[in-house]
């Protein structure tokens, strides 16, 4: 095989086409072979870089990942000069940062470092040989050729790889029980059910480089010898499924699924199969069951997948990201993934960074980052300038942490000393104006429906909870609401029979701890600290504010507000529902809450 | 054997190219493991619902008891029994979103439409859903029309949205 020391991937969707990407080509081409480098450099075609309307005809080259955009044939002759021959990279061609205008995976912020994201918005995830021309399916290659089972199971072990499904087991231990447990018939699935509010890391990899996840399944399921996988996306993610049938159907025509995978004598194929709604469809054994079919309703563990799980066969599970993980450590090697990391967290994590934060989207960073550096030097800080009051981690069955915890380091084990947890990585950033009485019945409402009823605790006991939140929120609290609270968490943490009623009471246990005050000022003094919670506020129009633009009063759900034109305007307390649109689209800020 | 029920005439077992499509996803799903999951995506994607008679019909093909299939269809909210709307809205109840202001938007949408989120408008245009997050929060608040995800919704964009459904209706 030839060695090229430069890759050179040219867009050519349609757009870009139009603008005359082929002209582009055809002259990068005869400039490479007329300076001696044709090579030297490679040039490969991929549908679409950056946003064509902005860019194209745009390239991206590698491995300094420039991307140039902009181009008419007039300019690569300088281009190919400077770059490819002195090494210089031509700073007026480059595509100009501002523009980019993917709003959920932004370049690189500073201390992030990619490498499940790496191919994400880079490759053409429709496009299998992208994906080969970023080192795609050597690592199976390798596995196949070179490696035994054992051999795979132990550099995964040396890895300290753990799963990013939420708990964290290590991955190679996994492997290994499902290895040794006694079965012609066994199992791998992917856990693409990404169920958490405010995470969407595992939609973006699946859309963006399904591939990754598939050459991962893939050697787990020769290290586990299996011939049969299945992913589990849910229903809310149309596209990833889309995206991931072509990349099945590719990888199947190019022999990399299949009878005889690389002419050896190991076979394995991949099936899609969709959820529907159902948030405790992510927990593993209730997955299980929605893919044979029947409700999803989790079983006592154990017996554990690696024993008794698909079809009661010997089954792995394991999350998206997990997978993708899979190959860079085989190609790169053990060492170079557990150089980065904690002592017990090894590697990088992806993150879904959302809230009041000035940065939102998606990020991966190494393990042992501090929760401020995520804030603030990934993310931006706080959006208006306000101050932060709480991170939430680890989804409905994690717990907010206040700024005392900002220099956290994290990973598994400190997020969970805290009292929270990793899970599958939302991190959801709240600022001042947020009421955390309110989002503990926010997550009570979506446990308590999501609560799929097959025990009593889960099923009884977050009603009670969203009942008594409900009632504070509501102005109605009583004395001893607060420490029947804190009966309840603890009774429904150790009796439910999955992790959804184990979890459920985390974010109720957090913010009581962390924001107790704010709850009693909720129970004893009927006054709502953050001005969120409806029955215990009012808005009010400042009258030397207003101007009488009218548009507050056009915008009321329930017409509350009156008032002449030009004239202040006032709003009836009796008919206001205190839903804040008012404020929101006052252009004045004549409008405050009491 | 057989639980009677009448069947009402428009019921999509009742009508022949309706049936077709059934009897064309049973066909393609009928021995695949764990098929019952399948097949009912695909019937609730292609008609739209899955009304009782359509499961009892299912239940006879796959020959499983009807309880079974209702079972499934009663566990996942993506199932429904009832037709919808010809379009769809729905406001992402997720963190993030709940956070942006999806109540508010759910305000206006109660005043502009006169109906609940659940509901369908009397003239059967326009349903209200909530639904869970959708994996867009960085455009919190996120409102779904249809397949098309709107991000960054303000309340005062939402008759907007809703004008847009009823003139492409009038077209
Ligand atoms: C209620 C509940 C929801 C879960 N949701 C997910 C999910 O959406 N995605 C996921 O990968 N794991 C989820 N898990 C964890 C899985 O049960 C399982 O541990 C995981 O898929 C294992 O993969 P890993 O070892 O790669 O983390 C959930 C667990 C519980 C209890
Ligand atoms: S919370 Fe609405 S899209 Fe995620």
């Amino acid at each position: 095989m030839a060695f090229f020391r430069s890759h050179v991937l040219v867009s050519v969707d349609p757009e870009c086409l139009k603008r005359g990407a082929h002209e582009v080509i055809d002259a990068l081409h005869d400039e490479l072979v007329a300076q001696g480098l044709i090579d030297e450099v490679q040039v490969l075609e991929t549908s679409r870089i950056g946003d064509p309307v902005f860019y194209g005809p745009d390239m991206m080259v590698y491995p300094e990942g420039i991307h140039y955009a902009n181009l008419t044939p007039d300019d690569i002759p300088y281009l190919v000069e400077e770059h490819f021959l002195k090494g210089r990279p031509v700073e007026r061609f480059r595509a100009q940062e501002r523009l980019v205008r993917d709003e959920e995976l932004r370049p690189p912020q500073p201390k992030e470092v990619r490498v499940v994201l790496r191919n994400c918005g880079v490759i053409d995830p429709n496009n299998i040989e992208d994906y080969i021309a970023e080192d795609g399916y050597m690592a199976l290659a390798k596995v196949l050729t070179e490696m035994t089972p054992e051999q795979v199971i132990d550099t995964v072990l040396q890895s300290g790889l753990r799963g990013r499904g939420g708990a964290g087991f290590p991955t190679g231990r996994k492997w290994q029980f499902a290895r040794q447990s006694p079965g012609d018939v066994k199992y791998v699935i992917c856990n693409a059910d990404e169920g958490d509010p405010g995470a969407f890391m595992n939609r973006r990899v699946l859309e963006g480089d399904p591939h990754a996840v598939i050459e991962g399944m893939i050697i787990a399921a020769y290290a586990i010898g299996s011939r049969q996988g299945y992913i589990y996306c849910r229903a809310e993610y149309p596209l990833a499924v889309k995206t991931l049938n072509i990349a099945i159907t590719q990888a199947r025509e190019f022999g990399f699924l299949g009878k005889n995978i690389l002419g050896t004598d190991f076979s394995f194929d991949l099936e899609v199969r969709m959820g529907a709604g159902a948030f405790v469809c992510g927990e593993e054994t209730a997955l299980m069951a929605s893919i044979e079919g029947r409700r999803g309703e989790p079983r006592p563990r154990p017996p554990f997948p690696a024993v008794a799980g698909l079809w009661m066969k010997p089954t792995n599970v394991n999350n998206v990201e997990t997978y993708a993980n899979v190959p860079q450590i085989i190609l790169r090697g053990p060492e170079w993934y557990s150089s980065m990391g904690t002592e017990k967290s090894k590697g990088t994590k992806t993150f879904a960074l959302a809230g009041d934060v000035k940065n939102t989207g998606l990020i991966e960073v190494p393990f042992g980052i501090t929760l401020r550096e995520v804030i603030y030097d990934v993310g931006g800080g706080i959006k208006d300038n306000k101050g932060f009051k709480a991170i939430q981690t680890g989804g409905p069955m994690g717990g907010c942490l206040s700024a005392e915890f900002l220099d956290l380091p994290i990973d598994y084990e400190s997020l969970t000393k805290a009292g929270s947890m990793m899970g599958s990585g939302g991190l959801v950033v709240m600022d001042e104006d947020t009421c955390m009485v309110d989002i503990a019945r926010f997550f009570m409402d979506f446990t308590q429906e999501e609560s799929c009823g097959k025990c009593t605790p889960c099923r009884i006991g977050t009603r009670k909870i969203l009942e008594i939140l409900t009632r504070i929120c509501e102005g109605k609290g009583r004395d001893g609401d607060i420490e029947q609270l804190e009966e309840l968490c603890t009774w429904i943490k150790a009796t439910s029979l999955c992790g959804l009623g184990q979890g459920a009471p985390t974010p109720v246990e957090s913010t009581l701890k962390l924001f107790r005050h704010e709850y009693e000022a909720h129970v004893y003094e009927k006054r709502c600290p953050a001005k969120v919670c409806r029955a215990l506020i009012s808005y009010e129009i400042q009258p030397d504010v207003c101007t009488g633009c009218t548009v507050c009063a056009r915008n009321c759900p329930t017409s509350a507000i009156s008032g002449e034109r030009r004239q202040p305007h006032k709003i009836d307390p009796d008919i206001c529902v205190r839903c804040g649109i008012c404020m929101q689209v006052c252009n004045f800020n004549a409008i405050v809450i009491n | 054997m057989l639980k009677q029920i009448t069947i009402p005439e428009n019921d999509p077992v009742a009508v022949p190219e309706k049936r077709a499509i059934i009897d064309q996803i049973l066909e393609q799903n009928k021995d695949l493991p764990g098929g019952l999951m399948v097949i009912l995506n695909e019937v609730q994607s292609q008609i739209g619902f899955i009304s009782e008679p359509m499961q009892l019909y299912i239940a006879n093909h796959l020959h499983v008891p009807v309880s079974a299939v209702h079972g499934v269809v009663s566990f996942y909210s993506f199932f429904t029994t009832k037709p919808r709307g010809k379009h769809t809205i729905k406001f992402c109840m997720g963190t993030a979103c709940y956070v942006g202001g999806t109540p508010q938007l759910i305000d206006k949408a109660r005043q502009v439409l006169g109906i609940e989120p659940g509901e369908t408008t009397s003239d059967g245009l326009i349903t209200l859903e909530l639904c869970r997050c959708v994996g867009a929060c960085s455009q919190a608040p996120v409102v779904v029309v249809d397949e098309d995800t709107h991000g960054r919704v303000r309340p005062n964009k939402f008759p907007q949205i809703v004008r847009g459904l009823q003139e492409n209706d009038g077209k």
